[in-house]
């Protein structure tokens, strides 16, 4: 039977209580996937409300990547409780100093928010299959249609505006959402590690990152499997978005680095023996110098030299898939490193992830993967290929 | 025509559907609101007549009454560990080395060095000294070298008037007693631990069997009958003294005043209820 909690082993002094670490790879998934979702949800906006036309390809395809992972987000955390079926404690009696309560209900909001928006979306393809399709499928669809058949222009013109709407207030709810996690860890003044003004900030650029860098991947993926060409124009807005984005995460990551050490609180040389020893790995070599240095000189260079074609997916590709490494790299350095340096200031600790167990590192991956399941469900009830109606729906059903 | 006559009927079923989806939110939302109100309302009436919110209902004791202090005196304390064993007896902790709600520091600084050497009873040479994490010793692991300075340091939940726990807990399970003591309500506890992170003293722990976050309540179920808590009934020396603010001539009150007392990590704005006397600068 796997034991009901597993002790880390520590140097120097830590607190007796210290040796279980609270928060383990579930709570590291947690915020990787509000923050896909973030990201995710940016490129569709970009497309949406700030009418980068290239990203047509991609917009809607963003906002269903969105949606699978938000429908997985409370999943790690519901594992995670000692009582998930009192999950809804939260909601019910909310605390309203809590920044987990206040997020529950963000998170409710935006998740209702991005089904709404995919919904008008992908409305002509849902009438149109609610008309012509028999079976499950059929009624699955027309249960979907609500009882609405209209594509008539002036329909049409008021789904474009909800979608605009939508769009428009999902930005911040998108965002917000992921600042807020970002809050849960800055705003603990127990620990010198997240109590950072910047950490909301930080959060949400390199929430941003792993969604665009999620969407490349993805689409490129796509575009192997059903055997046409990739959009280059396309790919290469997704690129310099990622580009841009990453500059700010580094920015703003090394200037939280900087202040942490300058300030030099009590405990900072505790936090400097752990930096120098055992975040040499996962913080300076897979986050910073293979997961964001490597990426950004690869795209400068891409991008200077102009370069197209072949070597221009390779590139970018390769660059958001270590993207994607570094910001999860990020999180588990925030969310687990925070725990092995001890509220003490005197020592450090070694978390030690089990494999099996609810709170195992297989039960993360799973969860990690989930929205990947979801999304190929989804793809096929929702094909996001193709968004003009003239391609989605046949000229009969208009 | 019967296309356009369709899609009138289409467009009238659409409004239709959207104003009834409309009421429908309408209706849930003014019922949300409604449950809030009456549920506040409720709470604000109880507390008129009880004195408090969710006032305990415990046979003769009135908790507006009281305000409970604890202190330490730490040039009394020997490190017998005894707190600690009355404490996991009483309280029914977790008999190992890594859940307490209460423990002992020492600090001991040996000949030439600037900084404290500092265990617990947790640490593994004093398991392996005391032979099992179920019994509590200090081995004698600095006999062969020059001390110094040492001294004991008995921790425990400071109660804290400003307690960061209760700040982030998001259902308010955990919350601060009129009386001045933070309890857990352990039935409505969803375990998420978020408090565990939030307290600086790292006084919190999380009871894997129960699913629910613990800590020391200053032995609650005692100090509401009048009894002592179980680690200020064992000590040996009465380095551990716990009373009644509210009573000038408490043990307590009479620490705080004769002594010059401070408290922990004072720098997170907690507001810490347990007063310290003899402790240096490394203690935190």
């Amino acid at each position: 039977m796997e034991p009901l909690f597993h002790a880390a082993p520590f140097t120097g002094y830590v607190y007796p209580n210290e040796t279980i670490i609270a928060w383990t790879a579930l709570i590291v998934v947690y915020p990787y996937l509000t923050g896909l979702v973030a990201g995710a949800f940016t490129i569709s906006s970009l497309y949406q409300v700030f009418g980068f036309r290239q990203l047509r390809p991609v917009a809607h395809f963003a906002l269903l990547v969105s949606l699978s992972c938000m429908i997985v987000v409370p999943l790690p955390l519901l594992l995670h409780l000692g009582h998930p079926e009192r999950a809804f404690n939260a909601m019910i009696t909310p605390h309203a100093t809590s920044a987990f309560a206040i997020f529950s209900y963000a998170a409710a909001f935006y998740v209702s928010l991005l089904i709404l928006e995919t919904w008008f979306v992908f409305r002509p393809y849902i009438v149109h299959q609610a008309q012509h399709r028999q079976g499950v499928l059929g009624s699955l669809y027309r249960v979907l249609s609500l009882g609405s058949y209209d594509l008539s222009e002036k329909a049409m013109r008021y789904d474009r505006k909800w979608i605009f709407a939508l769009a428009i207030i999902g930005i911040p709810g998108a965002h917000g959402l992921h600042g807020y996690v970002g809050f849960v860890f800055g705003s603990l003044k127990s620990r010198e590690w997240w109590s950072s003004d910047l950490m909301p900030a930080i959060f949400l650029f390199s929430a941003i990152i792993s969604g665009t860098a999620l969407v490349i991947v993805l689409y490129v993926l796509s575009c192997k499997l059903r055997k046409i060409p990739i959009d280059l124009s396309c790919l290469k807005v997704m690129a310099y978005a990622l580009w841009g984005f990453m500059m700010f995460t580094l920015l703003l990551e090394g200037v939280e680095f900087a202040s942490l050490v300058y300030r030099g609180r009590e405990g900072t040389q505790v936090i400097m023996e752990y930096v120098q020893g055992r975040l040499i790995v996962p913080f300076f070599i897979l986050q910073f110098g293979i997961g964001s240095v490597l990426p950004i000189a690869t795209i400068t260079f891409l991008i200077w030299r102009g370069i197209n074609g072949k070597a221009l997916i390779a590139g970018v590709t390769a660059s958001a898939l270590l993207v994607l490494l570094a910001v999860l790299m990020m999180r588990w350095n925030v969310v687990i490193g925070g725990q092995e340096i001890a509220k003490t200031g005197k020592g450090l600790l070694a978390y030690h992830p089990a494999i099996f167990g609810r709170e195992g590192l297989l039960a993360a991956a799973s969860v990690l993967i989930a929205p990947f399941v979801l999304l190929l469900v989804m793809i096929r009830l929702f094909p996001p290929w193709e968004q003009e109606p003239s391609a989605a729906v046949p000229a009969s059903a208009r | 025509m019967e296309t356009e006559e369709q899609l009138e009927k289409q467009q009238r079923e659409r409004r239709n559907f959207l104003s009834c989806l409309g009421s429908a939110v309408a209706c849930g939302a003014a019922a949300v609101m409604a449950g809030t109100v009456l549920s506040r309302a409720t709470a604000a009436v109880r507390a008129a007549v009880t004195g408090g919110p969710n006032r305990p209902a415990i046979p003769g004791y009135d908790w507006t009454k009281h305000r409970w202090a604890f202190g330490v005196d730490a040039t009394k304390c020997i490190g017998c560990l005894r707190c600690v064993e009355a404490c996991k007896r009483e309280n029914d902790v977790p008999a190992d080395a890594h859940h307490f709600r209460t423990w002992v520091e020492r600090y001991v600084y040996l000949e030439g060095e600037e900084t404290a050497r500092v265990d617990s009873q947790a640490d593994p040479v004093n398991i392996a000294a005391s032979g099992s994490e179920g019994e509590y010793r200090f081995a004698d692991r600095y006999k062969d070298a020059k001390v110094e300075k040492a001294f004991f340091v008995p921790k425990l939940c400071n109660q804290c008037t400003n307690p960061a726990c209760v700040q982030v807990c998001p259902t308010g399970a955990t919350y601060r007693t009129e009386d001045g003591v933070v309890l857990i309500d352990h039935a409505y506890c969803i375990g998420c631990q978020y408090c565990v992170q939030a307290c600086p003293y790292g006084a919190r722990y999380f009871n894997a069997e129960k699913g629910v976050s613990d800590k020391c309540t200053w032995c609650y179920h005692r100090i509401t009958k009048g009894l002592q808590p179980a680690c200020v009934e064992v000590c040996p020396v009465g380095a551990r003294i716990f009373g009644d603010r509210e009573d000038p001539q408490s043990p307590i009150n009479q620490f705080i005043r004769d002594n010059q007392v401070q408290v922990l990590k004072r720098e997170t704005g907690n507001s810490p209820n347990v007063f310290y006397v003899g402790i240096d600068k490394e203690v935190s």
